[in-house]
């Protein structure tokens, strides 16, 4: 039996007026990836950012390791142990790779250089590129900074927000095989719309359509399921 | 030339003690967004408790740092009044923090008195040095080291250390700062402390160089302030330190050759910035408005 990490019930979210999420419900289940699917504005990158409090839901309720986290602001989410990578990587521009890596990290401990280790040697580029400002980096070598700051810390749970949009197939197979080591460590829910990477990582699955979770299940099943495919996420 | 040079000491002199108002509105605006229209009070309060504290204790230092102090508490009072209420609302903030400013030039005359104060400046720089043919005033040249030892405390600060990579970053993108486990909240008091701070220091040097501390000063060094903060490129220090040289410089300059136009002069490099580079000299990038 695999324990529940984090469970969103009847999620109302709004931008401005807008009723974006509507009554979502999702679960991420320890150590599994989840992965978040759905077509362009189904309310995917709201879900996740409803989670971390960067858009706060009004109505529901939003647990981690059994707290109730809704109503949090962000910066007391992402101490809990949450790391957020997400859709356009936030990396600071003017700021260089190594800042950039520094001033994510919460604490600058052993441990926490243990996993600074680990993590430069997942992605030896950034490594390469230290002094660089994060601006002058490739779509790519963003991204692999933007997960490897999320690493950094001592978190239970990464919300990664499409990390193969825009990237080149080859650079799409490094970032898959960086999260399946980090996936050892650490439980994840990923947002993806190339099905390749989804089904590559993914444990679990949820659907979202117009801000409403529509289905989920076990990956194995959504592989097998052309006609869910088809209809949610336009694969023939 | 020694009158060239002369003038350009006065110049860099004018244009520190402008830097110092200008690099915390720069940071204020840069982080937090905020417009800030009541920084000027701060620097007014400055020059009034310095020389207030100068006369009662005849200790240049002390009365410096009581300036530094009154700042950091003014600062604080205004953050927590006047500025919280207003966040993410620039029409408003103006509005408040305008009015705010009167409220602290009115009550530089209820505490200080209704009069111009006299300043003086301690006996150790009050006389000037002759280096060949060029008398160079010990005041200004102090006011220049101080305000250059200042930006280079600034600059390292923010390149070296936790807290300055923090502002940095929440500068370029405050929501993934916070994402990153940081309290924004905390930051902004800091900054708008500090800030504030750099304000009244500025003030607190102004008056003994000009021999007055008026009340009204807040508001004319205020708008300086903001000019410099826009030609330098919003929330960049570097940026308000060149700006803040150039209109020293040039309002110098044009005083002496055309004094008619001295004011205009840092309206017209304004306006040339805003037409040629709208995001001012200095650039930070990935400001975004989340
Ligand atoms: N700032 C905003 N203002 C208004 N509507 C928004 C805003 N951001 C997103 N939306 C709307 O919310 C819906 C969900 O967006 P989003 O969560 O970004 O979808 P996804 O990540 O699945 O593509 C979309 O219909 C989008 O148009
Ligand atoms: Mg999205």
């Amino acid at each position: 039996m695999t324990n529940t990490l984090l469970k969103l019930e009847q999620i109302n979210t709004y931008i401005d007026q807008f009723h974006i999420l509507q009554n979502v419900n999702f679960e991420v289940k320890s150590g599994e990836v989840t992965v978040l699917l759905g077509r362009n504005g189904a309310g995917k990158t709201t879900t996740l950012r409803s989670i971390m409090g960067l858009n706060s839901a009004l109505s529901g309720q939003i647990v981690y390791k059994d707290e109730d986290i809704t109503k949090l602001p962000a910066y007391k989410i992402a101490k809990k142990g949450i790391g957020y990578v997400p859709e356009d990587q936030g990396i600071f521009y003017d700021l260089t790779v190594g800042e950039n890596m520094r001033v994510g990290m919460r604490q600058e401990d052993e441990a926490t250089k243990d996993r600074m280790e680990w993590v430069l040697e997942l992605f030896p580029d950034l490594k390469k590129f230290w002094k660089k400002p994060g601006g002058q980096l490739s779509g790519g070598q963003k991204q692999m900074l933007s997960i490897a700051r999320s690493y950094v810390n001592d978190n239970d749970l990464l919300l990664i927000d499409e990390p193969s949009k825009g990237l080149a197939p080859v650079i799409v197979e490094k970032v898959i095989e960086s999260i399946e080591k980090m996936k050892e460590k650490t439980t994840v829910v990923l947002v993806e719309q190339n099905f390749y990477m989804a089904s590559r990582l993914g444990d679990s699955f949820f659907i979202l359509d117009d801000g409403m979770t529509v289905h989920q299940g076990d990956m194995k099943e959504l592989r097998e399921n052309e006609e869910l495919k088809r209809k949610y996420l336009g694969i023939a | 030339m020694d009158l060239f040079i002369n003038l350009a000491i006065n110049g860099i002199a004018t244009g520190m003690l402008i830097f110092l108002i200008a690099c915390g509105l720069t940071l204020i605006f840069g982080l937090m967004d905020v417009l800030n229209f009541a920084h000027g009070g701060i620097f007014a309060w400055g020059a009034f408790v310095g020389v207030w504290g100068y006369s009662v204790t005849q200790n240049f230092l002390i009365s410096i740092v009581l300036a530094v102090i009154a700042g950091l508490l003014i600062g604080l009072i205004t953050e927590y009044l006047i500025i919280r209420p207003v966040y993410g609302n620039h029409i408003q903030q103006i509005l408040i923090t305008l009015g705010f400013m009167l409220v602290l030039s009115e009550f530089i005359k209820v505490v200080f008195g209704p009069n111009i104060l006299a300043a003086q400046k301690p006996p150790f720089l009050q006389d000037y040095w002759l280096v060949g043919d060029v008398t160079i005033i010990k005041y200004r040249a102090f006011t220049i080291v101080v305000g250059f030892i200042i930006f280079v405390a600034i600059m390292a600060v923010l390149k070296y250390t936790k807290i300055g990579l923090i502002v940095r970053a929440g500068v370029m993108d405050k929501e993934m700062i916070q994402a990153l486990g940081v309290n924004i909240r905390l930051v902004f008091i800091g900054v708008f402390m500090v800030g504030s701070a750099l304000a009244a220091l500025g003030g607190a040097l102004f008056a003994p160089s000009s021999g007055v501390a008026y009340a009204e000063m807040g508001m004319e060094f205020g708008i300086f302030a903001f000019i410099v903060v826009i030609i330098g490129g919003m929330g960049s220090v570097p940026g308000s330190l060149i700006a803040a040289l150039l209109v020293g410089l040039s309002n110098v300059f044009m005083a002496y050759y055309v004094p008619s136009l001295a004011m205009a002069v840092t309206m017209i490099l304004m306006f040339l910035v805003l037409i040629f580079r709208p995001e001012g000299l200095f650039k930070v990038s990935g400001v975004s408005n989340k």
